[in-house]
């Protein structure tokens, strides 16, 4: 027994005090008001840590809520049918489980052409230089400043070489240099972690596109061959645009919407 | 040819060596010779053989003919063929005849209607024996029939309760019966849609339906289906009870058919493929061999039995007796007095052909596919069979002894199904890829490509009067398609 429980084995011993379960039960009734009033009360870095810990609780409640509420549903028996029906000879050979992507190249191709798309994130926010690049000072003394580094996300191809460091006048750091990104389908509610082709473009200039940032907003071309899509035609496709949905920057990954 | 060089005339003089003349001689496929050994010259085509031939022959009316020597189609002109195949003409040339279907089935090249109706995706299609009428089973727990003359929804058949995983029409165009993803049967009139009757049985869904060969039974009464309960069962048609339960292997059935000497072949998921007498049911042989699922099943007649007593018109007598005596002489006609042959696709990307009634060893076994054999077929004049593969390819083999002939590659997905003309100089394959293609066999390629499902196209029917060519897939319609 650990030396600590001193007032268990004590309780143990003689039993509670007399109003033991009274002070309790009272005590139990004011610990609303209590934490009420502190929330009330506190302020500055407590009252902060104070409300962000009630905030915690808050969210650990409603998911254990959420939790029992799912536990207690009465679900309808789906013994029937399972959707997307398939013939015998395909019954039982778990094969990956999609509805359909109809693509449609020509669609996309008259999009291409006028160089507009209806995409999920039509405005985005515009960014200025001096939040894309840093200055980097160069020379004996520090005191050139024509080079810059990217402080976004860049993609760069597979053959890409960095130019000499005496003509690089943008620097795309390798650690910021991302070539796969999560792209959701929007109809299939599927994400998958796809090859990048290319930039098609990036809505806050021709130089950005040319030099592979790929911020929020950003349509990329990314390789879904593995998806097994095929147009109406019957060929296979392998192309296609996608839109940034984060702020690669910051979140490590890209994320990104199908444009279908 | 008067300007060309003394000397390219004289190259192509003795590279033409077997030119001026070859010694042939016309056999059939028995190797009965046919008339004499003639001196013909090396620039004979197809045509003028087959003109000759229907001379040798004196056939009263013209039949095409197909030639092969050395076990090589001829296409060119015989003496190209000589040169580019380096045949000896030392000897007498030996010509194997083989007559070919006397009416032609024009290659489809169009969709001429889409049948929406359907709430799910269309499992399986069938025309009836006739041609006259087409049926669909859906995922919507549905069957449909259609009207092929005006191209529209005739009926819709309510009864399943789960997809409609098979569809069969007995051999004389009057019943159709269906097997669902719960393990029931309906069985419908054919002319009205009408439901007669279910029945039950079986407790699993059911994989394939087939029907008693018409020579054997005239009007159409029996039935076997196979399930995923490992169990084969004989249905009377009329009463709706089940006669037989045939059962020894161990897991799901994967298709049966009903061969016309009287035997039902099933083949199943524990690799093997049992042969069963439909009389009383017992076990006639196993045929062991696979090394995974076999999945499919063909027999050399399964087109004759299917048309039963119907013609490429979609005639047939009207007496009862007089159409089993049609059905029969068609049997008779298409096995040509030989015991039939099976032949089987598995998971192990292999075929084999068997001779049931000989022996329970395989003719041969048929590889090359790289991927799981999904469907194979039987050519109505039961000389080729067709395998279509997950390997986005489709193989052409010999019928007689399983020899490979040729690939045809052009689909971008899994190859689903396969469907032959009845002439058997064309078939349509349709593919997960969407598209339905349909191939020639003279020329060994390509002939039409037919897009215009939006996805899978899980069923491909060419009907036995080679109009019309049905397809039904992922995309919930039902596509027909024409010359």
């Amino acid at each position: 027994m650990p030396q600590n429980e001193h007032i268990e084995l004590h309780q143990k011993r003689y039993g509670y005090r007399l109003d033991h379960h009274e002070r309790k039960r009272k005590k139990e009734a004011r610990a609303a008001k209590e934490r009420s009033r502190k929330a009330r009360r506190l302020i500055g870095l407590p009252g902060k840590l104070y409300a962000q810990k009630l905030h915690k609780e808050k969210i650990l409640m409603k998911k254990t809520i959420a939790m029992h509420e799912e536990k207690d549903k009465k679900r309808r028996l789906d013994d029937g049918q399972p959707q997307n029906a398939v013939p015998a000879y395909l019954l039982e050979r778990d094969q990956a489980d999609r509805a359909k992507v109809l693509s449609n190249t020509i669609k996309q191709k008259r999009k291409e052409k006028a160089g507009k798309w209806e995409v999920p994130l039509p405005k985005v926010r515009p960014i200025s230089e001096q939040e894309m690049f840093s200055v980097i000072h160069t020379g004996k003394r520090r005191k050139k400043q024509w080079k810059r580094m990217i402080t976004k996300v860049t993609f760069v191809g597979p053959s890409f070489t960095r130019k000499p460091p005496k003509y690089e006048r943008f620097i795309q750091p390798t650690g910021l240099r991302m070539k796969k990104a999560h792209v959701t389908h929007p109809e299939l509610q599927a994400t998958f972690c796809l090859d990048i082709i290319g930039i098609k473009k990036n809505p806050n200039g021709p130089m950005y596109t040319s030099l592979g940032v790929v911020t929020k907003g950003t349509i990329i071309e990314v390789n879904v061959s593995e998806l097994g899509l095929v147009t109406p035609g019957g060929k296979v496709v392998w192309g296609k645009y996608a839109q940034v949905t984060n702020n690669p920057e910051n979140d490590g990954c890209i994320n990104a919407v199908l444009l279908v | 040819m008067a300007d060309r060089p003394a000397k390219a005339r004289k190259v192509a003089a003795s590279s033409s060596s077997p030119s001026a003349n070859v010694i042939v001689q016309f056999e059939s496929e028995d190797g009965v010779a046919a008339g004499p050994q003639l001196d013909v010259p090396a620039e004979v085509t197809t045509p003028q053989l087959e003109t000759l031939l229907n001379g040798i022959l004196s056939n009263e009316h013209k039949v095409p003919y197909s030639f092969q020597v050395g076990g090589l189609e001829l296409a060119a002109p015989l003496g190209d063929h000589l040169r580019q195949h380096a045949a000896s003409v030392e000897a007498a040339l030996k010509i194997v005849y083989r007559p070919q279907a006397v009416f032609r089935v024009r290659p489809i090249s169009r969709c001429t209607a889409s049948l929406a109706g359907h709430s799910e995706a269309v499992l399986s299609v069938s025309f009836s024996p006739d041609g006259k009428h087409l049926a669909s089973g859906s995922g919507d727990c549905t069957v449909r029939f259609w009207d092929l003359d005006t191209q529209t929804p005739l009926k819709t058949g309510q009864g399943h309760t789960n997809w409609v995983l098979a569809v069969a029409w007995s051999p004389d165009a009057r019943l159709l019966a269906t097997g669902d993803m719960d393990g029931k049967v309906w069985l419908w009139t054919a002319d009205t849609g009408e439901p007669l009757g279910l029945c039950k049985g079986h407790q699993k869904w059911i994989s394939s339906i087939a029907w008693e060969p018409a020579h054997l039974a005239y009007p159409s009464q029996r039935f076997c289906t196979g399930s995923k309960d490992c169990t084969i069962r004989v249905f009377d048609a009329r009463t709706r009870r089940c006669q037989l339960t045939l059962s020894n292997q161990s897991k799901a059935i994967t298709c049966v058919t009903w061969g016309g000497d009287g035997a039902i072949y099933s083949s199943s998921r524990d690799t093997t493929i049992s042969v069963w007498d439909s009389k009383d049911g017992h076990l006639l042989s196993c045929l062991r061999g696979h090394a995974h699922w076999a999945n499919t099943l063909a027999i050399s007649s399964e087109y004759a039995l299917r048309t039963g007593p119907f013609d490429h018109t979609g005639s047939a007598p009207e007496d009862a007796e007089g159409a089993r005596k049609a059905a029969e002489e068609r049997y008779k006609e298409a096995t040509s007095s030989r015991p039939e042959r099976l032949v089987s696709g598995s998971d192990d990307h292999t075929m084999m052909l068997w001779q049931p009634s000989s022996s329970n060893k395989p003719i041969a076994r048929l590889t090359g596919h790289h991927q799981l054999i999904n469907q194979v077929r039987f050519s109505p004049d039961g000389r080729w069979i067709i395998s279509a593969s997950f390997d986005k390819s489709v193989k052409l083999w010999d019928g007689m002894n399983g020899n490979f002939v040729a690939s045809f590659y052009g689909h971008v997905g899994p190859v689903f199904q396969v469907s032959w003309s009845s002439d058997s100089r064309l078939f349509v394959s349709g593919s997960k890829d969407s598209t339905l293609k349909v191939w020639d066999m003279k020329s060994r390629k390509l002939k039409v490509e037919l897009p215009g499902h939006s996805d899978e196209v899980f069923s491909v029917d060419w009907s036995p009067d080679g109009g019309s060519v049905a397809s039904g897939g992922k995309d919930k319609v039902l596509k027909l398609w024409r010359h």
